[in-house]
């Protein structure tokens, strides 16, 4: 069904961290952008205009003040806004948001070391547009920073701090498709494998929250009011959004999920996690009895590989691309 | 990232290390009565085996490393094991130095990377300890400073949840990133490629707390099971038997951090390939780095603690080998790739009291100095005043 097409190859390797891809697509301009955290710096590829080669830069890491220890990056994510699209980097000093092709730095934002009790690690991770034009980001301390982004400029301030949950925050996700009145759009994931479901605004409220059942859940995705959550025991779960109900489940991994992925106009799922499988999923509502259905439609094995990050290049989910841990190229895969 | 994995990460390599050297200094012993006098014996095993266990697991030496903080570069923790590796009448030259750090550092990096859970890199360590005190077990005082250890990981780390252990386990694949180096056991064993990557089984037990894949199962707005499907992949798991034992006595079942070594399986490593990306590498030696003062505190306290036995009077230090024979020594110091180069501070010269002093000196002065854009290069001062010790 999909066949393994040519890889790209990184200047350096790519880190085992949770959601360790992102890829942009610019709509009617033929690009693509990929971007892999290595540590301490993290590789953005773009595609050049005639479709022939690649263009490589790596941005670091941010020191922070006086501080002489290096820091190393969470995660790397695009975020797209109706108004513009910015780079965020997120590490354990704190926020960096770039301009998309990653050229200038346009916010800083300092992690505060004192919120958090000695001894625990200190990072920021999970980054999502939200609400059309907030960016949030989670921190190791639980607490989900809300940034309100102008239009153009620099001028970004922190509109809200969201405190529900108590663990450090893995992934953040935005409404993909379209959501039922009173379903929210935005869900946030922790540690201890709660999610909360939001809906946002000037003010963000909780809508609903659904408890940890004692797996981390490191990724999650929101699609027309189902939430889909891949946890460190290797299942994926989906929920409704709006009431908090467990909808499927499925043993979907023998290792930690480590990615998740939708395509918004088909409801196609991708899963890649340290077992060395990427899964793609199916996600349907039946128009009868409103259940959600999930079917399996392709497993690939990316051979020695633990996969730290895997994406649809387009919006169908005709293509994805997937990073392992160690290695220096995204592989790349197209349907027959 | 994670403030709690130098005990886990010191504690592992310090395991494999001594399972090397036992191996090197049994294949390399000559029966008591028979032996020269520069040659090895039983009894200089076990007495090296036992001061560099005491060494490892002196009391303030683990109160330091137990003490929440951020991982250093590998220089700085190989400078570390240089230490611990000379506590005994025992000695290496770089050559073997080098190849005892890469095979210690390659097997822990395979046990990290194959833990089913994260947690077993628990159980990974308890296999280490287990083994040690296999190895003192005639000596109850240094039995019982390695069980204090045992309880203080027991205590630190039953209690973090599979989250945290997740992100331990991040930060040292981290640590271990881009390290490809062939060794021969791995490579016979099918376990590591040519090129250096380990090979990862898509079969054999789930770990403890995960299903067997295939099982799809879908609820009604009810809460009710309404739909039953399965789906099959080139994956062949089972179901495990049962969890390994996190106390201080007990069947770990995971075989990870046992012994691999034995007679009729030596230690030996190939040279050659290293990971292709040299970018990675390179950058570390060649950037300045900004952490010589962090690190040089770190190892100043350590070592300050690491009692190291200076062989006194008619004793000359015995020489260890960890190649088959001298020439091959020789040759493999003339012949290693520069981007493997540990590029080691040489600290022997700090047995001598009066040197032991200097350091603390020159250390005494950078703790003082308040952070100034200059101190920096004091750091770097230090780092090239040591090389030419």
């Amino acid at each position: 069904m999909y066949r393994k097409e040519k890889s790209i190859q990184l200047k350096s390797s790519s880190a085992a961290l949770y959601n360790n891809l992102s890829v942009l697509r610019l709509p009617g301009r033929q690009l693509a952008c990929f971007s892999a955290v290595h540590g301490p710096s993290v590789n953005v590829v773009s595609s050049a205009a005639d479709g022939l080669g690649f263009s490589h830069r790596q941005l670091q890491a941010k020191e922070g003040g006086m501080a002489v220890s290096t820091s190393v990056l969470t995660q790397a994510a695009w975020c797209v806004l109706p108004s513009r699209v910015l780079l965020v980097l997120t590490s354990q000093k704190g926020i960096q948001m770039y301009e998309s092709d990653g050229s200038i730095m346009v916010y800083w934002h300092a992690l505060d070391v004192t919120e958090h009790p000695p001894g625990q690690a200190v990072f920021a991770r999970g980054i999502a547009a939200a609400g059309g034009h907030f960016i949030c980001v989670g921190t190791s301390s639980g607490l989900v920073l809300v940034f309100d982004i102008p239009p153009k400029g620099t001028n970004i301030t922190v509109s809200e701090v969201l405190e529900q949950h108590r663990d450090a925050i893995t992934d953040i996700a935005a409404e993909l498709g379209q959501a039922s009145d009173g379903a929210g759009d935005l869900v946030t994931a922790d540690d201890a494998g709660a999610l909360c479901v939001w809906s946002t605004g000037e003010e963000f409220t909780l809508l609903s929250k659904i408890p940890a059942f004692g797996c981390t859940c490191s990724s999650v995705k929101l699609w027309n009011g189902v939430v889909a959550a891949g946890y460190g025991n290797g299942q994926i779960r989906l929920y409704e959004a709006a009431t908090g109900l467990l909808r499927a489940e499925v043993n979907a991994h023998a290792r930690w999920i480590y990615a998740l992925d939708l395509a918004p106009e088909t409801g196609k799922l991708l899963s890649g996690a340290e077992d060395s499988f990427v899964h793609v999923w199916k996600l349907s509502r039946n128009p009868d009895t409103d259940d959600v259905e999930i079917e399996h439609c392709h497993a690939e094995c990316v051979t020695d590989t633990q996969v730290c990050g895997a994406r649809f290049c387009d919006p169908e989910g005709n293509s994805f691309a997937v990073t392992g841990y160690d290695l220096s190229e995204i592989f790349r895969y197209g349907r027959v | 990232m994670s403030a709690r994995t130098l005990p886990l990460l010191f504690l592992n390599l310090g395991g494999e290390m001594l399972y090397i050297l036992d191996q090197r200094l049994r294949a390399q012993s000559i029966p008591g009565e028979k032996a020269r006098k520069d040659e090895w014996t039983d009894v200089d095993r076990k007495r090296v085996m036992n001061d560099i266990i005491t060494t490892m697991f002196n009391k303030k030496f683990m109160e330091e490393l137990f003490k929440p903080q951020e991982l250093y570069s590998k220089k700085a923790l190989r400078t570390v094991y240089d230490r611990l590796a000379h506590a005994s009448i025992m000695r290496l030259n770089q050559a073997s130095m080098d190849k005892l750090y890469d095979l210690m550092t390659m097997a822990f990096k395979y046990q990290v990377l194959l833990c089913p859970r994260p947690k077993d890199i628990l159980l990974v360590t308890f296999n280490h300890l287990d083994a040690i005190k296999d190895f003192i077990c005639d000596s109850p005082g240094i039995l019982n400073q390695v069980d204090e250890t045992f309880r203080q990981l027991i205590e630190t780390y039953s209690c973090l949840s599979a989250g945290e252990f997740q992100l331990i386990r991040q930060t040292l694949l981290i640590f271990f990133q881009d390290m490809h180096i062939r060794v021969s056991i791995f490579l016979k064993d099918k376990v590591q490629n040519s090129n250096g990557r380990f090979v990862l089984p898509i079969s054999g037990p789930v770990p403890w707390g995960t299903e067997v894949p295939g099982l799809i199962r879908v609820f009604n707005h009810n809460g009710d099971e309404v739909k039953r499907t399965e789906f099959t992949t080139d994956g062949n798991y089972v179901t495990p038997q049962r969890e390994g034992s996190f106390d201080l006595y007990g069947d770990r079942v995971l075989k990870l951090g046992t012994n691999m070594y034995s007679v009729s399986r030596p230690v030996e490593t190939h040279m050659s390939g290293s990971s292709k990306n040299l970018a990675s590498h390179a950058k570390e030696n060649i950037v300045p780095n900004p952490l010589a003062k962090e690190e040089m505190n770190f190892l100043a306290r350590l070592l300050g603690v690491l009692e190291v036995k200076t062989p006194g009077g008619s004793e000359t230090g015995f020489r260890l080998n960890l190649f088959t024979t001298d020439e091959e020594e020789e040759h493999a110091a003339l012949t290693r790739p520069e981007e493997l180069s540990y590029k080691v501070i040489n600290i022997e010269a700090t047995q001598e009291p009066g040197r032991r002093a200097e350091l603390s000196r020159i250390l005494g002065e950078l703790e003082v100095a308040e952070p100034r854009p200059a101190t920096s290069g004091k750091g770097e001062d230090l780092l090239a005043l040591m090389d030419g010790l």
